[in-house]
């Protein structure tokens, strides 16, 4: 294990740790702000939700890599070529989360807040939304940690990310077993992370759980 | 009170956070060269990436500004970047690019290929002079099995190639210079052939563990000296030239540039080339260093 | 649409269905790789899982644990073991077990747990002990969702099994692979497109297990 060699490439290991925290998060936001209005569309009109059901499942059943290398093609070796790829998974996850979510909303609470006079818009981010929240934090954890692990697949490829301390600093170095254990371990940290920021972000967001 | 205002302008936050944070050291991700920056490409393995790492610290010599898109994945992309002008330099190999441009050409010598290139290179771009380094493809097999079937050359292998598993890339299979050459020109029939990568490590690690018995490397390649492995002659030069040699966007680079990559050109050779690519793979040294100590002793900078 | 052209164009001509790189190898390759690395996840994960669910001994660290393994770059353990141990199948089986372990072990373990204590309660009262009663009555209840860590599991393999191909074995990550070095798009589409098939069937599969060997009356249950 060179601690001389992590050492004197804290600057490189730093940006690509950003280039990761980049490739990752924003699907996941993208992801959200496509499957909320889907979900929600389709937790009302359930002979959508079939159909979008399967498109979904199909689309996430197609390799990851197969996709980048695909868009290769049409968007060239630019950060989109990844990025529309994860969104599109993350939007497979957390469609099914969102609509689970509404669901879950108990009846009597939606009768109740229209008999208090709430409007559909209203009930909806005032009184559904929050009590799906869980659900779809669910839904966004794992895709994140997904998404954390699927941007590694691009560097096969030549895309940034930790993924390059597998490829072009490990594998290419002869092997060199300290730039792959660095990328292993803050991958794993990242995530680990990432994960703990969402939980607490429900936490946050739903001050009425029982802790 | 109502959190969703407050989560929402959080995962925005986050969002644009993250968006500030992104795509720095991918390469291509910005619109192109500024006008009067160079800009440096290279492929997506260590021997390119320090040749382009030399070129670049050689045009700064001159006072030029350079940009640097390194570790670039796809052939096709790479010659797409430069033939529009998005990178300026590339550092070649003239055999390889010269099949990559027409296969059919039967051009194998030094000269010949480049004439060939010139030729064939669209008209935004042009090879300058070739080096003395070359990063040939070879066919090479372990001491074991040199030993054992009495191999030195690539016309002592149709006896016993029936025995050997190739490794390679996959388009050596379907080359000239390849699995077809060698068939045609010296009757070398292997028993099967295995896909591998382009002379790189899991090559290497193929032909170590014997997974094949024989593998497409280049001779630039640490690893033959590393592990004593055996490189078969070629006698009949089904393996055309692979000299080292600057690939230029005609209006990106200036007089002094091409003179300091001519001067760079003319100091490489394979030996040293070789030696440099040991320090960066084996010994793990940076290229930047390699590149600029090297480039000093030959008097190029400083 | 050129593309769906070459992909069709590429599934029908004779020449792939034949020989080392033809569809039906490249195939069975892949389903051997999934297969063995699902097993093998399989018979860590649910004995692990079915027996922290039936004592709820260790459970937050196992789980915990199996959470944090959900984190581990599927490439960067590929690359790891490949280093260590040179290529071939183990670098590949170990980055896929370590894929395939979280899903069915927490699934496993939560399928237990979520079982009504009154079950193995009334086991006990009938005499049953220990392992009797996990496997009897608590794992035949908690089969659906046992089998839904397994089908999850079973699709992400397959999935990533594709990886293979880089560490120069063969499956369907071979077209992906090739197909990029060469520049061979309907290549890639024609291999990424086999993938998905193989994994919707794959689902498609477990899907039906479900039916066949859940019980009628936990099925109903389940809803």
């Amino acid at each position: 294990m060179s601690w001389d060699w992590i050492g004197s490439h804290g600057p490189l290991i730093g940006s690509l740790l950003g280039e990761h925290l980049y490739l990752s998060v924003v699907p996941v936001v993208l992801g959200l702000v496509i499957a909320l209005p889907v979900g929600i569309v389709c937790a009302r009109y359930r002979r959508l939700y079939g159909p979008v059901l399967a498109a979904t499942s199909i689309l996430y059943a197609i390799p990851s890599l197969a996709l980048f290398v695909f868009l290769i093609g049409i968007t060239g070796l630019r950060n989109e070529t990844v990025l529309i790829p994860l969104t599109l998974y993350t939007l497979s996850v957390l469609v099914r989360n969102v609509v689970d979510g509404m669901r879950s909303v108990p009846e009597p609470v939606r009768d109740a807040a229209t008999g208090m006079g709430f409007g559909p818009l209203r009930r909806l981010v005032q009184v559904e939304l929050p009590v799906a929240i869980p659900l779809v934090v669910a839904g966004v954890r794992v895709a994140t940690v997904s998404n954390i692990s699927m941007v590694s697949i691009g560097s096969l490829l030549g895309f940034g990310g930790l993924g390059q301390l597998f490829t072009t600093y490990g594998i290419q170095l002869n092997f060199f077993t300290t730039a792959i254990i660095v990328g292993v371990v803050l991958s794993v940290a990242l995530a680990v992370a990432a994960d703990a920021l969402l939980v607490g972000l429900q936490r946050l967001l739903t001050p009425w759980a029982p802790r | 009170m109502f959190r969703l205002r407050h989560a929402v302008a959080l995962v925005a936050a986050l969002g644009a956070l993250a968006a500030c944070g992104g795509g720095s050291s991918n390469p291509l991700t910005d619109t192109g060269a500024q006008r009067g920056t160079v800009v440096v490409g290279s492929a997506n393995f260590p021997e390119n990436v320090l040749l382009a790492e030399i070129y670049a610290q050689a045009l700064e010599s001159t006072g030029a500004k350079v940009e640097r898109k390194f570790n670039i994945g796809a052939r096709e992309v790479i010659f797409d970047q430069i033939k529009s002008g998005r990178l300026t330099v590339l550092p070649e190999y003239n055999g390889a690019l010269l099949a990559y441009l027409d296969q059919k050409d039967p051009s194998t010598a030094t000269e010949a290929v480049d004439a060939a290139l010139r030729e064939k290179l669209p008209a935004s771009l042009e090879i300058l002079t070739s080096s003395k380094a070359e990063s040939k493809d070879t066919v090479t097999v372990t001491e074991a099995t040199a030993k054992r079937y009495n191999l030195k050359s690539l016309a002592d292998l149709p006896p016993v190639a029936g025995q050997l598993v190739l490794g390679g890339p996959a388009e050596f299979k379907t080359r000239k210079q390849g699995v077809v050459g060698l068939k045609s020109e010296y009757g070398i029939q292997f028993k099967s052939f295995k896909t591998l990568d382009t002379g790189g490590p899991i090559t290497v690690s193929a032909l170590r563990k014997g997974d094949v018995q024989a593998a497409n490397l280049f001779t630039t390649d640490p690893a033959i000296r590393e592990n004593h492995f055996v490189v078969l002659q070629d006698p009949k030069n089904v393996f055309s030239a692979q000299n080292v040699t600057p690939l230029v966007y005609k209006s990106g680079v200036d007089a002094q540039g091409r003179a300091a990559l001519d001067k760079v050109s003319a100091k490489l050779d394979t030996v040293t080339l070789a030696a440099l690519l040991e320090r960066v793979v084996v010994k793990r040294e940076d290229s930047a260093t390699v590149a600029k100590e090297w480039l000093t002793s030959a008097g190029v900078l400083g | 649409m050129t593309i769906i052209h070459g992909i069709i164009a590429w599934l029908t001509d004779p020449a792939n269905w034949s020989g080392e790189d033809g569809i039906p190898l490249r195939l069975l390759q892949h389903v051997t790789y999934s297969g063995v690395a699902l097993l093998a996840a399989a018979a860590i994960a649910l004995p692990v899982g079915l027996w922290i669910g039936h004592t709820g001994r260790f459970a937050f660290l196992v789980v915990n644990l199996a959470n944090a393994g959900r984190a581990l770059p599927t490439v960067g353990i590929l690359v790891l073991v490949v280093a260590l141990a040179g290529i071939g199948f183990l670098p590949v089986l170990v980055a896929l077990v370590v894929l395939a372990v979280p899903p069915i072990l927490v699934n496993t373990f939560e399928g237990i747990r979520s079982v009504d204590p009154t079950i193995p309660a009334a086991a006990r009262g009938m005499g049953m002990r220990g392992t009797q009663i996990l496997l009897r009555t608590e794992l035949p209840v908690a089969l659906p969702a046992v089998l839904l860590g397994l089908r999850t599991a079973a699709i992400q393999t397959v999935s990533t099994a594709t990886i293979a191909a880089y560490v120069s074995l063969g499956g369907l990550g071979r077209y992906v692979f090739d197909g990029f070095q060469r520049a061979q798009y309907d290549v890639v589409a024609g291999g990424a497109v086999l993938v998905a098939v193989l994994a919707v069937a794959t689902e498609g599969l477990f899907t039906l297990l479900m039916i066949v060997l859940v019980s009628p009356g936990v099925r109903r249950r389940a809803g």
